[in-house]
């Protein structure tokens, strides 16, 4: 078995104060691992977005652990979390979230650009994934001139330009017809898996379930059980 | 980083150019509306430049330039035996009513100089000549006046022309240019002698003493000097033009009025461009939480929004003070409304706007601090 990427134990999370406070998420004992790609799934509203925000340092924890590559980011600093992630960790959001004023590569470059490398130097890498991605055409449009698919490989392009262990995808083919959604699918397997890597993605989409590794399933704020290949809960073809 | 945010910020035409126009409005309003209160402030002191003298001499109660107390010729002399006084000049000021041939009537400000010396004569005469005022019954008139006594402004009163002031006859012998005057009279220059032909007789007809100091002499001392020695109150041109500045703002409803518009040019100002920034910084919430989820620190968003805000405020206050200058020279042209901008105007101006520009700064750096990244989550 491979090497913890990602673990989480006994995290509580709950949003609101007095009558209207809800726990969202209950005790979650998470596990990723690395070369993986692991989805997260279960309905509306059990918590899973919560999880990812948790996972991803951009939301801190009431109670319990949480380790990214051996870091407890639940004891980190704000400001540690932040370098963390410029660091280590890819977004995919739902939306893409490309900022529209910018062109891809300038989009792209972000990452690369938070991290203090040099313009030229950026736009350089950016460019070179942008190909990686089938998006060498379209260098120098603007997000709003390109499809959704176009746009979701644009954002993979930007996940995956710093290099970071652990990427992070919420939803990244709920907006996509299910031709785009398999391409991106197809492209984060093959782009974005790799052994020294640990992708994560949260859907409700079962038509790209066979693309997981394994298969976390969430109810009502906690784990409730994890399909692997090993007991044959997943189907490949 | 900094050159996306730039890019960022142009990369929305409409949006920036609305952002732009909206300081560039505040720096225009509060400029214009500044400088064309500095203007009406000018105007109050106008004799004042008009009359060219570096030290006046005026009655111990008079409160301001446009309202002198008679005193006598012998006064003249008590100043210039004063230490320290190069010369000193007598000089009549009034309004007085000047009779046109065709029957209409004017007032007018009527300046008599003294003869001898001509201190305190007009400095720029257009037409006509200074030495033409020592024949009898001659005026210089200004530009200003040369339209507004014809009945014809296209056919202004020129050399040669004659009109009526009590019944004496006044030839205008040049035209000259002055600084409009705060009741709107057009100047009318002539001797001191001649003026007081002119002037309907009272027993004491000196308005005030010109006077300069002796090389190397300070003003401001020589005037202290006048003071102990004659027991009459002497100004340098400066102080007595503050005097009749503040007299003006204490005594009437004028400066405070304007100085309203003023405030509100500034009030307006401010409120346009923090709520069009503020709205900026808003709409760009979603980009900028995704830049901070994909790990931007709040230090570089911060450096950010300033950058962009205080580009836009530079490029604003730039067009805006640009406008206002325009619109100066517009107006100066036509020598209505008044428009005064001296260099400590835009200095104040570009301060405001880079207040305002901190402002927004910080109140959008403050909505990025609190904001959670994990809003770029939610759909
Ligand atoms: N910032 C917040 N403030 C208050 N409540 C929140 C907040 N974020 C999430 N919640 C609540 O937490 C619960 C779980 O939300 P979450 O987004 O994690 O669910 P989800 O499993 O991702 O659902 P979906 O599949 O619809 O995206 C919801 O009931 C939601 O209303
Ligand atoms: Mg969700």
């Amino acid at each position: 078995m491979n090497e913890i990427a990602v673990q989480t134990s006994s995290v509580c999370k709950g949003f609101g104060e007095g009558e209207a406070r809800t726990e969202v998420l209950k005790e979650v004992n998470f596990e990723a691992r690395m070369g993986e790609l692991l989805m997260l799934v279960g309905p509306s509203g059990c918590g899973k977005t919560t999880l990812l925000s948790v996972i991803a340092g951009t939301l801190g924890v009431d109670r319990g652990e949480v380790d990214v590559f051996n870091s407890s980011l639940h004891a980190l600093g704000k400001r540690a979390v932040t370098q963390f992630r410029a660091a280590n960790i890819g977004f995919i959001f739902q939306q893409y979230n490309l900022i529209p004023t910018l062109d891809c590569v300038e989009n792209v470059s972000v990452p690369l650009r938070i991290q203090g490398q040099k313009a030229a130097v950026a736009d350089k890498k950016a460019a070179a994934m942008l190909e990686t991605v089938g998006l060498g055409k379209r260098m120098h449009h603007r997000p709003n001139m390109l499809s959704g698919g176009q746009q979701q490989r644009v954002a993979i392009a930007r996940a995956l330009v710093h290099d970071p262990r652990l990427i992070i995808c919420d939803e990244p083919t709920a907006a996509l017809d299910s031709e785009n959604g398999t391409k991106v699918m197809e492209l984060l397997r093959g782009v974005a898996a790799r052994p020294d890597r640990c992708v994560i993605v949260v859907t409700h989409d079962n038509r790209i379930f066979k693309y997981a590794d394994r298969m976390t399933h969430m109810e009502d704020g906690r784990i409730d059980h994890t399909d692997t290949k090993e007991n044959n809960a997943l189907e490949h073809n | 980083m900094l050159n996306l945010a730039l890019k960022m910020l142009l990369g929305d035409k409409a949006k920036y150019i609305m952002l732009i126009s909206g300081l560039t409005f505040a720096a225009l309003l509060m400029t214009e509306q500044a400088a064309i209160f500095c203007g009406i402030m000018q105007w109050c002191g106008s004799t004042l430049d008009n009359v060219g003298a570096p030290i006046w001499v005026v009655d111990p109660m008079v409160e301001q330039v446009n309202d002198t107390e008679a005193m006598r010729d012998t006064d003249v002399g008590r100043v210039r035996s004063v230490e320290g006084v190069a010369w000193a000049a007598p000089l009549y000021q009034g309004n007085l009513r000047t009779h046109m041939r065709d029957g209409s009537f004017k007032f007018v400000q009527l300046i008599g100089i003294d003869a001898t010396t001509f201190a305190g004569a007009p400095r720029d005469i257009i037409q006509g000549r200074l030495d033409d005022l020592r024949l009898p019954n001659t005026v210089i008139l200004d530009e200003y006046g040369s339209k507004k006594l014809s009945h014809d402004p296209a056919k202004p009163i020129g050399l040669g022309e004659t009109f009526e002031i009590n019944d004496r006859e006044a030839r205008v012998v040049g035209i000259c240019k002055t600084r409009m005057s705060f009741s709107g009279n057009p100047y009318l220059f002539t001797t001191y002698d001649q003026a007081v032909q002119y002037a309907p007789s009272t027993r004491k007809m000196l308005s005030c003493v010109l006077a300069g100091a002796a090389p190397g002499q300070d003003p401001a001392q020589v005037a202290r000097r006048i003071n102990q020695a004659t027991g009459l109150k002497a100004y340098t041109k400066n102080e007595f033009f503050w005097l009749s500045i503040w007299w003006y703002i204490k005594n009437t409803g004028i400066p405070v009025a304007f100085g309203a518009t003023v405030v509100l040019g500034f009030v307006v100002g401010l409120a346009i461009s923090s709520q069009t920034f503020y709205s900026f910084v808003l709409e760009n919430l979603r980009n900028l939480g995704a830049l901070k989820a994909m790990g931007a620190s709040d230090g570089i968003l911060a450096r950010m929004i300033m950058l962009q805000t205080f580009t836009v405020g530079l490029i604003g206050y730039g067009c805006g003070v640009g406008l206002a200058t325009v619109f100066g020279l517009i107006v100066l042209k036509k020598g209505m409304p008044p428009f005064f901008l001296p260099w400590q105007l835009p200095l104040i101006t570009l301060a405001a706007i880079l207040f305002i520009c901190w402002l927004a700064a910080s109140l959008g750096i403050r909505k990025i601090r609190n904001l959670e990244p994990a809003i770029v989550f939610r759909g």
